[in-house]
């Protein structure tokens, strides 16, 4: 495990002059996946703000090599990558020393929806990859529309905040318990607000063989309505709510890799965010009380299986 | 199963077995595929070679076809020679990654065995997939049997790879009149298919990790039209690398191919224009109908995209009146894609031929040497009475 002061002289490749709004939790996440993974490695991204905002042509903000081919494919692409590397290996056209990760990368959208045919696939077929999710909770991109990993209750342009449905009606996925039901050798949650936790899954999940995965909370400033300033900060109440645990499913066995001393109440998160606004009409009310009680709900699941083997 | 061995050189195949034959030759590097009627026996086939180690490529048995050219996409990006397989529903499927394919110029080969397409489903041949992908950038090839099957596979690869084009291929083949029915075809030595194709030398790849490239840039409008400019012109150049590697291939093998082929067609007066397999039924009423000395042709285009105008204009501006057959609908009240195709190839002829279209062969349905013969029949009343009664309506239908 790196200090952060090796860290930190380890070269850039993911570089400053993208386009990605001031205060979105993407960039820190990518510098520390890119620091994690090793000399050589291999990027694709699904489109949505992180592929948008890093390569508009002629410029790119990735010094390794990257490709965008479509929105729902980013673990199909790396597929094709991950088998040509085996098979030109095989056949001596890359040298038998030279070790190459492969990391995928989809926002909520591209995962959770649209992408998690072609994720779930790729996780039976057992790539040797690394496929994080940067979770921003919306289709940031295209304008804050509703995705499968938008909070109950949140607001966005295709869940609006009306008198009649008040934001977004329905529970979000589980998604890294989902994913980790593929019996894949490791999946794990990160936060990059405790940027250790993050690195060391990262570190983890490109040392073991197979197709890993990460599901990271991704603060979006626009989307969510908070201040650029404070989105570390969010990310970090997300966690200390539980309403964004940290744990990971290590060959089978759960783990939570933080149990915060004292759970905030989910509250002190919805009430910094603007697409939550709503919720604290006395109308909606019940809203927050239905999604505290989730949260509750969930969170005394996975304690129940702290340290017990899922499959 | 293919039942090919190393030392027979004229076998009967299937179309599929064939494709499959030609894939295990060619040793890919990588073949991503999905099953679906009729292709699946390519890659069922391709996967015995695989499981037998008589190929090592990497054999990715994807989730869907979306995922196949995906991962062909990535593949092929990363320096992978790549093939794949598929047919109708899966084609539509991949739809939005073949202009992905093409974009990128990632030479990728992909064996299509024609069938209709939903709705009502039907399993059976036209020409309804192809021809929604005929505008997606890639090449393609269209087969007439096994043998041209199996040529056109090897020339698809050195086609789409070539510096000058790097474009992807189909090769395309009638679902079940070709890919299920046993032809006799003369096969090619492996050592003799590896000298032909030669090894795949892409200028990039993603795994030269010491000289990192970013593919598929968000392109703005002061770019996009560019890129897609030279995509274009590289299209239309790679009819002289069709026609090259084509010169190449019949020295090494003794077999000819064009952009196009005609029978009987150079003192014609009416013409029969058809892709695929229906060309082979209908040079037997072409024959019948000489016999009793009438002056019949037909002309099968080989490249359909991009589409040799040109030539085809030359090859037919002579005749007096052209049905163009078409075994797809556009659905746009005009008619057939190569209809309107052929029709505005021949805009420039010094006298303009009459042409007409018929639609034939949707989902299956027969087409026989007798269909043929009253096609021709209804050019000469076409010629003798200067009307055209129904300028596009469906063979044999009111
Ligand atoms: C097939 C397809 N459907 C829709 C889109 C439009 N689209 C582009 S990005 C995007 C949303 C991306 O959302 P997410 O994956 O959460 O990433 P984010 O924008 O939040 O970074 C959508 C809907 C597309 N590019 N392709
Ligand atoms: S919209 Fe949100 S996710 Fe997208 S770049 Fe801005 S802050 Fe980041
Ligand atoms: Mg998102």
């Amino acid at each position: 495990m790196a200090t952060l002061k090796e860290l930190s002289q380890i070269e850039e490749r993911f570089t400053g002059g993208h386009r990605l709004c001031a205060g979105c939790g993407i960039p820190p996440i990518m510098r520390l996946i890119l620091r994690a993974a090793g000399e050589h490695v291999v990027a694709t991204t699904a489109t949505g703000c992180l592929e948008v905002g890093t390569t508009i042509y002629p410029y790119t903000s990735w010094r390794i090599p990257w490709i965008h081919s479509a929105f729902e494919n980013a673990a199909a692409t790396m597929s094709g990558i991950e088998s040509a590397y085996n098979v030109l290996k095989r056949r001596g056209k890359i040298a038998q020393d030279r070790e190459i990760k492969f990391l995928a990368i989809g926002g909520d959208g591209g995962t959770y929806d649209i992408g998690f045919q072609a994720l779930s696939g790729a996780l039976e077929r057992g790539h040797d990859m690394v496929y994080v999710c940067y979770d921003n909770g919306a289709y940031m991109n295209t304008g804050i529309q509703r995705s499968g990993a938008t909070p109950f209750g949140s607001a966005t342009t295709t869940s609006p905040a009306g008198s009649v449905h008040p934001g977004k009606q329905q529970r979000r996925k589980d998604l890294t318990r989902i994913v980790a039901a593929h019996r894949i050798p490791y999946a794990a949650q990160a936060s990059p607000h405790n940027w250790r936790d993050l690195e060391k899954k990262a570190q983890k999940a490109f040392q073991i063989k197979g197709a890993c995965f990460l599901n990271v909370i991704s603060p979006c400033p626009l989307g969510w309505y908070t201040k650029p300033e404070d989105s570390i900060e969010d990310a970090k109440l997300a966690v200390e709510t539980c309403y964004w645990p940290l744990y990971e499913i290590e060959d089978g066995v759960l783990k939570i890799n933080y149990k915060p001393k004292e759970k905030k109440p989910i509250e002190e998160w919805l009430k910094k965010q603007g697409r939550f606004k709503h919720l604290f009409k006395e109308e909606n009310r019940h809203i927050i009380e239905e999604l505290q009680k989730e949260v509750d709900r969930d969170w005394e699941t996975l304690l129940s299986l702290d340290g017990k083997r899922l499959f | 199963m293919a039942t090919v061995t190393g030392t027979k050189k004229v076998v009967g195949l299937t179309g599929n077995s064939a494709i499959a034959y030609a894939m295990k030759q060619i040793d890919p590097d990588v073949c991503a595929a999905y099953p679906i009627t009729p292709s699946t026996a390519i890659m069922e086939e391709f996967s015995g070679y695989y499981a037998d180690g008589q190929v090592s490529t990497e054999l990715i048995a994807v989730e869907s076809e979306h995922s196949a050219m995906s991962a062909c996409i990535g593949a092929s990006a990363a320096g992978a020679r790549v093939m794949t397989a598929t047919s109708s529903q899966g084609l539509a499927l991949m739809w939005e990654m073949l202009y992905v394919a093409s974009g990128l110029r990632l030479p990728i080969v992909m064996a299509v065995v024609n069938r209709a397409l939903s709705a009502p489903i039907n399993i059976h041949c036209d020409h309804s997939d192809s021809m929604g992908a005929r505008d997606s950038g890639w090449i393609q090839l269209y087969s007439e049997n096994v043998q041209e099957a199996y040529d056109n596979l090897f020339q698809a690869v050195r086609i789409a790879e070539d510096k000058r084009v790097l474009t992807p291929v189909m090769v395309c083949m009638d679902g079940f009149i070709t890919s299920h029915a046993i032809e006799n075809l003369t096969l090619i030595d492996d050592a003799e298919v590896k000298d032909f194709i030669g090894e795949h030398e892409p200028a990039y790849s993603l795994l030269d990790t010491e000289n990192p490239i970013t593919v598929g840039a968000m392109t703005l409008p002061d770019a996009y039209m560019d890129i897609k400019h030279q995509q274009s012109k590289a299209i239309a150049a790679s009819k002289d690398v069709v026609l090259e590697v084509a010169k190449e291939f019949e020295q090494r093998f003794g077999r000819s191919y064009g952009l196009m082929e005609t029978y009987r067609l150079e003192d014609a007066e009416v013409c029969v224009v058809v892709l695929s397999s229906a060309a082979g039924t209908t040079k037997v009423a072409v024959d019948e109908l000489r016999s009793k000395g009438k002056k019949v042709g037909l002309l099968k285009p080989r490249l359909y995209r991009p589409f040799p105008h040109e030539e085809i204009m030359e090859a037919l501006k002579h005749c007096k009146a052209i049905c163009v057959l078409d075994r797809a609908d556009s659905m746009n009240g005009f008619g057939g894609p190569l209809f309107t195709d052929i029709r505005a190839s021949l805009y420039d002829a010094p006298e303009r031929p009459v042409v007409i279209n018929r639609i034939f062969g949707l989902g299956g349905r027969d087409y026989t040497a007798e269909d043929a013969i009253g096609v021709y029949e209804e050019l000469f009343k076409v010629v003798e009475t200067g009307k055209v009664e129904r300028l596009s309506a469906y063979l044999g239908e009111e």
